[in-house]
């Protein structure tokens, strides 16, 4: 069965989806500066994935690709938060050191430098990519197995 | 020997939660405050992050992220465990 929606569908999913992305991305860099953050801007991420599975079926072969993103990304967690243990756990040894994402912040009201926060920044990516992968792994399992938006429904039967 | 095991650890369990219980504070008073004002200070100095959320997610309760980020993961765990691909079964044929 051949999951198929009108050209009108497809179309502006094609236009939104990069917009919608971008922003997540957006979202996710700039956690450490305005509302949002690893969690918010990975499911705005998600819900573009969403969109492309509703307007064109479970596409593709990405249980692998997205499960392994999802592990990096809380491996990657984990690790940022065990390399404080010199001090604690999730202890941000990168703030105020000058290196990767290490500016110092003036004090009070400024305008918001993107080169800084530290292992915040960094735990923000990481997080970010663990729910992108999580969510978008999450609706395109349900996608693919519930059968009517699976593409290749009818072949895999009869392989198996 | 495993049912003793699993009493014991009911028993501490509930005696836990009952001592939480007493010891929480009058119902409809949130006066956890005792950290909010260190939060609205320091979060420029000890995490030079401008948005004090960010820091509180990121640094001041981490393990709490951590948390988060894991039952996300044991969720997608549910979710492929459930939705995995099973063996088609002929009609008529017992599967051994």
């Amino acid at each position: 069965m051949n999951w198929k929606m009108s050209r009108v569908v497809t179309t502006i999913a094609d236009v939104l989806v990069a917009p919608i992305a971008i922003f997540g991305i957006y979202l996710i860099l700039h956690g450490h500066l305005t509302p949002g953050g690893g969690f918010q801007g990975g499911a705005v991420v998600a819900s573009s994935t969403a969109l492309l599975i509703i307007a064109h079926g479970a596409f593709g072969e990405h249980k692998k690709d997205l499960s392994s993103l999802e592990s990096t990304g809380l491996t990657l967690f984990i690790l940022l938060a065990l390399f404080g243990l010199g001090y604690t756990m999730f202890y941000n040894y990168l703030a105020g050191t000058g290196t990767l994402f290490g500016a110092e912040v003036p004090s009070g009201i400024n305008p918001g430098y993107i080169n800084t926060g530290g292992t915040v920044t960094l735990m923000n990516i990481a997080v970010g990519m663990e729910v992108i992968a999580a969510l978008s792994l999450i609706l395109w399992m349900m996608a693919k197995r519930s059968g009517s938006m699976d593409l290749e429904t009818s072949r895999s039967e009869v392989e198996e | 020997m495993r049912k003793s095991i699993a009493i014991l650890a009911w028993v501490v369990l509930v005696a836990f939660l009952i001592v939480a219980a007493v010891q929480m504070r009058d119902f409809g008073e949130p006066k956890y405050d005792d950290m909010d004002q260190h939060f609205l200070d320091n979060s420029q100095i000890d995490d030079e992050t401008n948005n004090v959320v960010a820091a509180v997610l990121f640094d001041y309760r981490g393990i709490d992220t951590l948390g988060e980020a894991t039952i996300l993961f044991s969720a997608v765990s549910g979710v492929i465990a459930v939705l995995r691909k099973m063996r088609k079964v002929k009609r008529g044929v017992e599967s051994g």
